[in-house]
């Protein structure tokens, strides 16, 4: 595709998507959203820039390999952050009951583990976005 | 085969419309429908540290619940590259 216009506004527009998504993850515990919203609007600005730039810009930028990896990487950190508790004497995943500081509520940072999760979980919802997206679009421009 | 699967979704239908038939009418006091709730509502913030409820829920109080379904997520992916990827191997 050689649509000027199209790439001008889209590379102009990503960056205002993409820090959309990094409050909508960071502010999880304070507003609507969380992560799960938040790495979908990541995610879909990756997409947005593979559909106007084409599949192997894209692959430049993220490649397929790191995709995978960050995707399983945020299952991992998801569990990995879980065992804090364990170690500490309490239960699994549990977050001030393990003498996590909270801190103020209100404030960005604050909410103890929340926080910790919801960014996980934001990278990991977004580059699971992509790597479907991605998967499924290189299965299609294969034959 | 195909009469098992007809008769086991029967039982499971069946099964499914007593438990409905077993629920309490909608909106008359029952109090587990509250305490939960209550316990969310009052003593949510101070808990958790977080002022988003839906937060608060999904990722402290249940949070076993979205770990589980972040796995599914990963699920997804591996699902789709055992199906789409089998060839190139």
């Amino acid at each position: 595709m050689h649509d000027f216009i199209l790439k001008e506004v889209v590379s102009h527009l990503i960056p205002f998507i993409q820090i959309y998504g990094i409050y909508v993850i960071m502010h999880g515990h304070l507003s609507p959203g969380g992560g799960f919203s938040g790495g979908m609007v990541l995610g879909l600005s990756m997409v947005l820039f593979v559909l106007v730039f084409g599949l192997r810009e894209g692959l430049k930028k993220i490649s397929h390999n790191t995709s995978t990896v960050v995707e399983s990487l945020g299952t991992a950190w998801y569990a990995t952050v879980g065992l804090v508790g364990v170690l500490r004497g309490a239960s699994f995943l549990v977050n001030k009951a393990a003498g996590i500081p909270t801190g103020q509520p209100g404030e960005l940072l604050s909410s103890g583990l929340i926080l910790v999760i919801t960014v996980g979980v934001g990278v990991k919802v977004g580059s699971t976005i992509l790597t479907l997206f991605v998967e499924l679009i290189e299965e299609g421009s294969e034959e | 085969m195909k009469v098992v699967a007809y008769l086991l979704l029967v039982v499971v239908l069946s099964t499914l419309v007593l438990a409905v038939g077993e629920m309490p009418t909608y909106g008359c006091f029952n109090p587990t429908h509250n305490y939960v709730y209550d316990r969310y509502v009052r003593h949510g913030v101070e808990e958790t540290g977080a002022l988003n409820v839906v937060a608060q829920i999904i990722v402290d109080y249940r949070a076993y619940d979205t770990l589980i379904e972040t796995t599914v997520l990963f699920a997804a992916i591996v699902s789709v590259m055992l199906t789409l990827k089998s060839g190139s191997h």
